[in-house]
């Protein structure tokens, strides 16, 4: 993470509101819209006071249908226009998903080039807030499965606000889910430990300007030479307090941009320590872990001692009450490291 | 805004529509779509037969039907005629809502439930529709019908289980609060996913005419969610098919932070989209109990001669915030639920029972007390069933549980690694 001197504190929440707010400053094709982003600013406040500063006609309140929001700004980008739609939550983007893939996916291949839906969707994403069913879910690998959209993940503030400044000069359709329980602090799973903030962390230092992350680049974010950890979003922290309990030497591997994803970075982290293991909080049945694996399985092989591990949320709908028994937290990651490492 | 163009003639423009009123302004209501309350005319509208051709039904969808006057008297061809005992209970059972709703507010802010959502100002609107079906036919609830579960007996002990997400469950915590369900009750599973269940509540309708039952099914959404395509595809459906159904869209005049022009657009009322897809469609004071009920009754008896699907709007006003995590102060302004101009619809029953002398405010008081006391007394044997924050007592193989009819071998390996 480069050094700058211009940088303040932000938690993610503020991270994306400066990106967007930098964005609409720059260029007056960017324009907001979902549902509550506009006087309200979000029910997560991620587009608190846009509306105020850039006027009611460039961050407003879209009515009640998923659909419609993602239909009218792939419209809008055809168009000449940077739209950057949020879905309240990523549960519920379904209502979306036949113009995300049949239409934001596919506009640029079948017309050669002649269309494009430079459009980024911003939308909550995963658990740990009691949400259950409906407020938990982390349906990334639903949309790295389709050709012509990219799907970006962030873990902290610093990537939160460089990514989505990148997303939305992304001249494809970009998903970008934010992990809401990393909004106000890193999470690492451990409920009796009391909220951490971003105040408390380098990576909530963001700079107050513009600047981008490429996609395709993963962050290491610990380095270490006995284990690959890959993961990306809230499970980075849950990776980093195993790694500090367990003491293992372990690489964590922050993907941060799913598709496309940095391939290189992963080969040379396992080639090294030989060890490889995958979280993600998503169901574990053709998850984006099981992509990971098998690249691992391609490119890695004859390096690989153990088998690959992953460590995900089960292939059950998100329960309420049972949350912490669905989430894959501190105690079953260590469990795994210890198993994989001394087995 | 410098760049907005709004001042150039002759030239679109994009138009964001706003509220009337947003928080520091003094709420003034006259600009809904509202006929004058104080006139007769809302209640001079006709009551056709209930086989009428939809499209008569326009001056009712454009209009708004009521039976109570705001100074608690009835009027008009609306009035369902109903005896005192059949209003008490109505009351009765409003003030059972208002008071759960109360207490389970109460119980979430305490931090034992994980979120809530009350129904205060609109609880005419389930109560009046459950006492005017057969406690038979389907309801398919959006999230704020408490009312429909409770006036059908539901125990209060399960439904705040529920809200617990606790091992008095009968969703063993698998569904967040308030996403109730109940087969036995004829209430039908509510997804938090918005819009969704509208279709299914027509579905059912084919079912019934399909095996030529008398029932009728009965949907309800906020007017937020017409916007979903959902609500598109029941209507279209359910006058192809002249599916036996009432689709019910409770306009409280907010989905969250968004005021109702955002999903209503330029249309002068939600009910008028209903004649649109050719449906008979009525547009009612939501807060005017005797209208409810009296509505819902035509609609079920149109329903059930074979007559099709109607479409009701109910013109109400959401009192509360959305739920537990809203803060509507952030948004509109701070006395505009003082200043609906519809009134409460507990407050306007009771004046009316009060009026004809069938009620007093002695008795009023009396029943809210022992209401109270009942919902405390079902609280607590609730609670003694455990809290999300405390124990739920929910065993951690029921996770596993229901995801299939049975088991697939994928998910008795996972709950073995889960040591279970
Ligand atoms: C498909 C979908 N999109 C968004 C949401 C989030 N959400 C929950 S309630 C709500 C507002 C609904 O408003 P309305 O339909 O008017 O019902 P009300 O809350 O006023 O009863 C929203 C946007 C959701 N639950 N489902
Ligand atoms: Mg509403």
């Amino acid at each position: 993470m480069p050094k700058n001197n211009n940088a303040k504190q932000m938690n993610m929440i503020q991270a994306i509101n400066s990106a967007l707010d930098i964005k609409m400053s720059q260029d007056p094709d960017v324009l907001v819209f979902g549902e509550d982003v506009g006087y309200f600013g979000g029910v997560f406040r991620c587009t608190a006071g846009l509306q105020e500063k850039h006027g009611l006609h460039r961050c407003f309140d879209a009515p009640i249908s998923e659909g419609g929001i993602v239909g009218t700004a792939v419209g809008m980008g055809a168009f000449g226009l940077r739209p950057v739609v949020e879905i309240q939550f990523a549960d519920y983007i379904y209502p979306a998903f036949d113009q995300i893939c049949s239409e934001a996916a596919r506009l640029r291949y079948r017309s050669n080039g002649d269309f494009t839906a430079p459009i980024t969707i911003r939308s909550p994403m995963g658990g740990g807030i009691h949400g259950g069913t409906s407020h938990s879910q982390s349906p990334e690998a639903l949309f790295t499965h389709i050709a012509g959209i990219k799907t970006i993940i962030p873990s902290n503030p610093y990537d939160a606000k460089g990514l989505l400044l990148k997303a939305i000069e992304d001249n494809d359709p970009v998903v970008f889910f934010e992990p809401k329980r990393l909004y106000n602090g890193p999470f690492d799973g451990d409920l009796n430990k009391p909220v951490d903030s971003w105040a408390n962390h380098e990576l909530g230092q963001v700079p107050e300007g513009h600047y981008t992350i490429d996609f395709e680049k993963a962050r290491m974010h610990k380095e270490g030479s006995e284990l690959t950890i890959l993961c990306y979003g809230t499970m980075v922290w849950v990776a980093e307090a195993a790694v500090r309990e367990t003491g293992v030497s372990a690489d964590i591997v922050d993907l941060r941009s799913l598709m496309p994803l940095d391939l290189e970075t992963i080969v040379a982290s396992v080639k090294k320590t030989g060890h490889c293991m995958i979280l993600h909080e998503a169901t574990r049945t053709s998850g984006f872990g099981a992509e990971l694996s098998a690249l691992v399985q391609e490119h890695c092989f004859y390096h690989l001692e153990k088998p690959i591990v992953r460590v995900t949320g089960w292939d059950t709908p998100y329960p309420h009450a049972l949350e912490w028994e669905y989430f894959p937290g501190l105690e079953r990651v260590s469990k795994s490291i210890i198993q994989m490492m001394e087995g | 805004m410098s760049s907005h163009k709004s001042s150039r003639k002759n030239i679109s423009n994009l138009h964001v529509p706003e509220p009337l009123n947003r928080p520091g302004d003094t709420p003034d209501f006259s600009n809904l779509h509202m006929p004058d309350l104080v006139s007769d005319k809302t209640h001079t509208l006709p009551r056709p037969d209930p086989m009428v051709d939809a499209y008569e039904t326009e001056e009712l969808a454009s209009g708004l039907v009521r039976v109570l006057t705001l100074d608690g008297r009835t009027k008009g061809p609306w009035d369902p005629k109903l005896d005192a005992d059949t209003m008490r209970l109505g009351l009765r059972n409003m003030m059972l809502t208002r008071s759960v709703d109360k207490r389970m507010f109460t119980v979430q802010r305490q931090g034992k439930a994980s979120f809530y959502m009350k129904s205060l100002g609109e609880e005419a609107t389930a109560v009046a529709t459950a006492m005017a079906l057969k406690d038979t036919d389907m309801v398919f609830p959006s999230y704020r019908q408490q009312g429909l579960l409770l006036s059908r007996g539901y125990p209060l002990r399960d439904l705040m289980c529920q809200v617990l997400s606790n091992s008095g469950d009968k969703l063993e915590g698998k569904a967040i609060p308030i996403c109730y369900s109940s087969r036995e009750k004829a209430f039908y599973s509510i997804g938090a996913s918005l819009g969704t269940q509208m279709s299914h509540a027509v579905g059912w309708a084919m079912g019934c005419a399909y095996k030529g039952t008398d029932g009728v099914s009965c949907a309800f959404t906020g007017e937020g969610a017409t916007a979903e395509g959902d609500f598109h595809y029941a209507l279209n459906f359910s006058s192809t098919y002249r599916a036996p159904a009432i689709i019910n869209v409770v306009n409280n005049q907010w989905a969250i932070s968004s005021f109702q022009g955002i999903a209503a657009g330029q249309s002068k009322t939600f009910a008028y989209r209903g004649l649109g897809f050719g449906l008979a469609s009525l547009r009612i004071d939501g807060n005017d109990f005797l209208a409810v009920y009296a509505a819902i009754a035509w609609a079920a008896e149109r329903a059930r001669a074979g007559g099709g699907a109607t479409v009701i709007e109910h013109f109400t006003y959401r009192k509360e915030g959305h739920s537990t995590s809203d803060d509507p102060s952030k948004y509109r302004a701070k006395e505009e639920p003082d200043a609906w101009p519809l009134g409460d619809p507990v407050d306007r029953l009771k004046e009316h029972l009060i009026l004809i002398g069938e009620w007093d405010e002695e008795r009023h008081a009396a029943l809210e007390k022992e209401l109270d006391a009942f919902v405390l007394k079902a609280y607590k044997e609730a609670e003694s069933f455990g809290t999300l924050t405390t124990e739920t007592g929910i065993n951690p193989r029921t996770m596993f549980e229901k995801v299939y009819e049975e088991m697939p071998s994928h998910l008795k390996r996972q709950r073995q690694e889960l040591g279970i």
